[in-house]
């Protein structure tokens, strides 16, 4: 055979692949440390006080201190983000299955999926905790409501971006639409919806806490607000890295998903 | 008179089945109003049940489009178009040809043998289909039936491809430039096993291209067409013999027939 493939199992002796592995990650390691030490000197340095900018020690200390606080906060705004997350990008999938098959659909709400991502967010959260009052479902919805715009445009780009001569194949073949959408469009669509997904994991995050700043007394939002009027900066600083905690959390469960659901796409190539 | 219609009948119909494809004066345009393009202009052609025909002319002549309009991916405005006595679109649901293009057009998420097996998932596949393992080995792939097509280079993609077309076991192929992406020396392979594989399974092969010695060293006859708009400029036959070898294109004969064709090309 004249075809020379590329091998997959090209991985070497498993040892030495941690290694190698541990080697990749040693620069962002010691940068992190340097940035710690930096901001610590700084702190030091300038004889910043407490209530303005804490270091990373009194920052360390708020964490073991107030440790039963930010976990029973951790939780409300973990699920808030969890089923906004779930919502907005689940209805962003489905209009844009729907945009896909109708075209008189999409030209119909595609112009008003484009207001309502205009109408900034932390202006829509007021509105909205006046209709649901105070309770999780305003807070599910701002952080739906964030992440279904950047879900719907990819997608609709993802099951639109199909090569033409596979369309042409599925014609040859006589598929039906529904085939050609569940052979063919929805797998091609992967890529571009785990793109969005990626998005929406760190800004779902983001919709929860700003529901939780207008009116909660919940949460790691209000917990933050809490922290800053009562000048306990450690404790927001602390409340803020949980934050960042959970948005990593999610970016990585969608990373591992995407891993899974797309295998096929080969590394070297694309 | 009523006797001689049905006489007549009986004549045009044994000579339809004899035909794989029967094209009687077709026009194909594309576009509308004032920017309306003439793509192919009274094209007639016949193309005998079991041949090998290849499509050659210059770019821009219609050759893949003929070939797309015989698959029903092209609409006729004029003329007709039988594939074994049906339209072309019947002939598609019925499953009587199959289409090689110049991709591969392979599904990357599915491996070779599950990319072999689709058109026995979708639309209405026959009861007769070819056993996707051995496709594999007739094309030279056993072993890779599991690889990814990003595993695999782009002649065994093409091979693929062909395994898949041969899947539903088509009366004709219809192969727009399949080898077209291809380095000589990949393609010089996969045109001998090309011809093996058509005498091994009798199947009609349409098979355009832009190489003068592929058309000459594929077909049994080549079909010159000439451009703007496209039209049957000869249908040349190729006196070689089968089985045709690589070698035979040092021949002082394969010589002469690519310097006839290449002589008809630059009169079009």
């Amino acid at each position: 055979m004249t075809d020379i493939a590329q091998d997959r199992s090209a991985n070497s002796g498993s040892s030495f692949a941690w290694f190698e592995k541990s080697r990749e990650k040693l620069p962002a390691i010691i940068a992190v440390i340097g940035l710690i030490a930096l901001w610590q000197g700084i702190v030091w340095g300038f004889s910043v006080p407490t209530y303005m900018a804490p270091g990373p020690f009194e920052v360390l200390g708020a964490f073991q201190e107030n440790a039963a606080v930010l976990f029973n906060n951790f939780w409300p705004t973990f699920f808030e983000a969890l089923l906004g997350f779930v919502f907005g990008n689940l209805i962003a999938i489905l209009l844009a299955v729907l945009f896909v098959h109708s075209m008189t659909a999409e030209r119909a709400f595609y112009p008003i999926a484009v207001f309502i991502n205009t109408i900034p967010i932390i202006a829509v959260a007021p509105i909205l905790v006046l209709i649901f009052g105070n309770g999780l479902a305003p807070k599910i919805i701002i952080a739906a409501l964030i992440c279904f715009f950047p879900t719907l445009v990819n997608m609709v780009r993802g099951l639109k971006a199909v090569n033409p001569a596979t369309l042409d194949l599925m014609r040859v073949l006589s598929a039906t639409n529904s085939e050609v959408f569940w052979k063919v469009r929805l797998q091609s669509s992967l890529p571009f919806l785990f793109a969005a997904l990626k998005i929406a994991s760190t800004t779902c995050v983001i919709g929860a806490i700003v529901a939780e700043w207008i009116g909660s007394n919940f949460g790691l939002g209000a917990l933050i607000i809490e922290a800053t009027y009562n000048f306990r900066s450690p404790l927001l600083y602390a409340t803020v890295f949980t934050a960042a905690l959970l948005a990593v959390c999610l970016f990585a469960l969608v990373s591992i998903a995407e891993k899974y659901f797309i295998r096929w796409k080969a590394p070297a190539v694309h | 008179m009523a006797v001689m219609d049905i006489a007549e009948d009986a004549v045009s119909a044994s000579a339809e089945t004899a035909l794989a494809v029967s094209i009687d004066n077709i026009d194909v345009r594309f576009g509308s109003g004032d920017a309306i393009v003439t793509a192919l202009k009274g094209v007639s052609v016949d193309i005998a049940d079991g041949a090998f025909v290849t499509m050659l002319g210059p770019s821009g002549c219609g050759k893949s489009t003929l070939l797309r309009a015989i698959a029903d991916l092209v609409p006729t405005s004029n003329g007709q178009i039988k594939v074994h006595g049906r339209t072309p679109e019947e002939a598609r649901k019925s499953r009587d040809f199959a289409f090689v293009f110049q991709d591969a057009t392979l599904l990357p998420w599915r491996s070779a043998i599950d990319n072999v097996k689709l058109p026995l998932e979708v639309g209405k596949p026959g009861p007769a289909h070819a056993d996707p393992k051995e496709l594999l080995e007739l094309v030279g792939l056993s072993g890779r039936e599991n690889a990814l097509p990003a595993e695999l280079s782009g002649g065994m993609r093409q091979r693929v491809a062909i395994a898949r077309a041969l899947v539903t076991r088509p009366r004709i192929l219809l192969m727009d430039e399949p080898f077209g992406a291809l380095d000589e020396i990949t393609r010089d392979k996969l045109n001998e096993e090309l011809l093996r594989i058509w005498q091994e399974t009798g199947t009609t092969i349409l098979f355009v291209t832009h190489s003068i010695p592929e058309a000459a060293f594929l077909g049994q006859k080549v079909l010159v067409l000439a451009a703007h708009p496209g039209r049957v400029k000869e249908f040349m036959p190729v006196d070689l013999e089968f089985p045709r070898h690589l070698a035979m294109r040092d021949t002082m004969e394969f010589i002469q027939i690519t310097a006839h064709l290449r002589q008809l090309l630059e009169e079009c």
